[in-house]
């Protein structure tokens, strides 16, 4: 019997060419998350920080004394300063829209709330720049040289996180979705009355979704360089067996939660209470290491906790494979553990 | 050595939480007969067959499959046995042939695909996705699916239900090609025409029980009389009008007149009419006919399946289809235990 006569070889083809000859399929798989992450990176790209804007009070239309204050405020790169009367300034200060008030006078006075992120740093930038206007010698020559570092940007660390991401909602979603279709048609049940090995069908969709998981990948990695220049730093097979683990491990969750279910609603309403817990607790969006110490090692036994850090590990990091083995284990468990219980449980008519 | 009973059952039972759906079957199916399971909606024969597949678990009760119980053989039986659900929705976006390809993977010794084709006449189709098949060409492809695995046994659960009228004749055609190939086949259907054409021996199930079991020509031999008058008289007279008459075996009250079971039609007919003569009424509806199982199937359980046909169909007021609307009704009646 050659390869291609074999149950899991037509199995699998089956489940190919059920996802090819439906364009739209294809689109949820393959277009939606480059369209996710062209959304996120126009909201994330990187362009020069909008300058920091200081509220200065004047007196009134022509203060002159308002007049050079400001002036030495907007001579420092990255401040702005807005000239206003004391109620305004006062607004704009309870607003947000200014980080700090300064009122002219001997000595000038400065209104602001430590709370605020950059607050303290303003009040030390404009009181430099206010004594720099009274005394030019008071300023220290310094040298500057600018970078940009991928890696150390937003949009590094939120690609790793996407990529994680769809390959969590594809396993689990795709595989599970498909299962329990086929048990409302009884397509699983005419399986069942066959000869066919039971592991076969099961096995046959993990090995879909790891073909499905690394074309995936192929996609959002080159998307990365394209558009944001974000190099993985590791081995690019590196992140290959990482992608593929992990959708052993997602198809797994899949197959756990289709195991049972009788019918549609109940399978997406299993699937939504398992994939919803990650998309906060894992670090896609910010990192899982702000939750407290006595979640971690919850946070950390989710497969795509495990998934996001090694792939962040190898694309920004440049670590190599052999040093995500904590993170493969935990993937490989959830892959086998869930392979071998929804065998177990699994429900064929 | 005597060739063992392609299937046996012993006091077969399945409960569900409150109803019994089998209750105490006994069959016997002997190599290379067709045997039918007849019966209204809900009596049990898709539940029996289900049980005989190896797909349910029986409350109580044997099974002998090809000499073998499901318990430790379960793998051999189903290389061996072929099997045809009554609603399975095989993958919409795989062709005909690809379909048959997958299901043949499964089987240790299958048949070509041509040959598997060409007995369920799809040849032409095999490139076709199953989803632009129409409803007979779906059933034959499940029919196909059955016959990979060059089955010793043959289940077809309600092959026909569905079906216009033309399909059906034409998927007759190809069932009984298949017996005429040696296989043994068991099939369920709410059809007396189709048993009638297709089995050597019918078991009619009601209310999970066996009630009449044997030969088409043996049921309606137990009749009594090999033809039927159908009669109603204005004004109506009474059923004892006919009962004694001789040559009349039975007479069974219907909506406007009898029903009467008869021997020789011709020498007969002419009593009939005379008494109803006699007694100063006459026919208003005449009809002969030859005794069917249908007419077997009222005597034993006092309603018509046709009669039940139309009752399912017409609860479903929707202007579905006529293959939607027999889906319908027997997925209400095949699944008592939902």
């Amino acid at each position: 019997m050659s390869f291609r006569d074999r149950p899991l070889a037509q199995l699998f083809l089956a489940r190919w060419r059920e996802l090819v000859r439906e364009p739209g399929v294809l689109f949820w798989v393959f277009g939606f998350p480059i369209l996710l992450a062209i959304a996120l990176g126009l909201a994330f790209r990187n362009r020069p920080p909008n300058a920091l804007a200081i509220a200065v009070v004047e007196r009134s239309a022509d203060d002159p004394a308002a007049a050079s204050v400001a002036a030495a405020i907007d001579a420092v790169d990255g401040f702005a300063a807005r000239r206003a009367e004391a109620a305004a300034a006062a607004e704009l200060l309870r607003s947000g829209r200014a980080l700090l008030v300064v009122e002219p006078g001997e000595p000038p006075r400065f209104t602001f709330d430590p709370s605020r992120e950059g607050s303290r740093l303003a009040e030390i930038a404009v009181r430099d720049a206010l004594e720099f206007a009274r005394d030019p010698a008071t300023r220290l020559a310094t040298l500057e040289t600018t970078v940009t570092a991928p890696g150390q940007r937003y949009i590094d660390f939120l690609l790793p996180g996407l990529l994680g991401m769809n390959l969590m909602s594809g396993g689990v979603w795709g595989v599970g979705w498909a299962l329990v279709l086929m048990r409302t048609r009884k397509l699983l049940k005419r399986f069942a009355a066959t000869p066919m090995r039971r592991g076969d069908l099961l096995l046959s969709f993990m090995l879909f979704r790891v073909v499905i998981s690394l074309v995936e990948a192929l996609f959002l990695v080159a998307f990365g360089i394209l558009a944001f220049s974000l190099w993985p730093r590791g081995s690019y097979l590196a992140v290959a067996a990482i992608v593929a683990v992990s959708a052993l491990a997602f198809a797994g969750v899949g197959l756990l939660v289709a195991s049972r279910a009788q019918n549609s609603q109940s399978a997406a309403g299993l699937m939504n209470l398992v994939t919803l817990p990650m998309f906060l607790l894992s670090g896609v969006f910010f990192p899982a290491g702000n939750f407290p110490d006595w979640m971690q090692p919850v946070v950390k036994a989710l497969p795509l906790t495990a998934l996001n850090d090694a792939l962040r590990a190898v694309i920004l990091d440049g670590a190599s494979l052999a040093s995500t083995a904590p993170q493969m284990a935990v993937l490989g468990a959830w892959g086998a553990v869930g392979f071998a219980v929804a065998l177990k449980i699994f429900r064929w008519t | 050595m005597v060739e063992p009973a392609a299937i046996r059952t012993r006091a077969l039972v399945k409960r569900f939480e409150s109803i019994t759906a089998v209750d105490g079957v006994d069959l016997e199916v002997r190599a290379g007969e067709c045997f039918g399971l007849l019966g209204p909606n809900g009596a049990g024969k898709t539940t029996t067959m289900e049980i005989l597949e190896g797909l349910q678990r029986a409350t109580s009760g044997d099974v002998e499959l090809l000499g073998l119980p499901w318990s430790g053989h379960a793998t051999e039986l189903r290389a061996r046995i072929g099997i045809q659900l009554q609603e399975t929705e095989l993958y919409d976006k795989l062709s005909v042939e690809e379909t048959v390809r997958l299901f043949r993977s499964f089987y240790p010794r299958p048949l070509p695909v041509d040959e598997v084709l060409a007995q369920v006449d799809l040849i032409e189709k095999r490139a076709a996705w199953v989803e632009k098949l129409s409803g007979g060409q779906k059933q034959r492809l499940a029919i196909a699916c059955a016959l990979v695995s060059d089955p010793e046994l043959l289940f077809l659960d309600e092959p026909t239900t569905g079906l216009d009228p033309a399909a059906r004749r034409a998927l007759w055609e190809i069932l009984r090609k298949l017996r005429a190939g040696g296989r043994t086949l068991l099939l369920t259907t709410h059809y007396m025409e189709e048993a009638e054409k297709l089995c050597d021996r019918i078991a009619i199930m009601r209310k999970g029980k066996v009630i009449a079991l044997g030969s088409p020509a043996e049921l309606i031999a137990r009749l009594g009389g090999e033809e039927i008058i159908e009669i109603g008289c204005e004004p109506p007279l009474p059923a004892e009008a006919f009962a004694t008459l001789e040559g009349v075996a039975a007479c069974l009250p219907e909506p406007g007149g009898f029903r009467l079971s008869v021997h020789e039609l011709h020498a007969t007919l002419p009593r009939v009419l005379e008494e109803v003569r006699r007694r100063g009424a006459r026919p208003s509806r005449l009809a002969t006919r030859t005794a069917s199982l249908d007419d077997v199937f009222v005597e034993l359980t006092g309603t018509s399946l046709g009669a039940d046909e139309a009752q399912a169909a017409a609860a479903t007021a929707d202007p579905t289809s006529d293959s939607k609307r027999g889906r319908k009704a027997r997925r209400d009646a095949a699944e008592p235990g939902r």
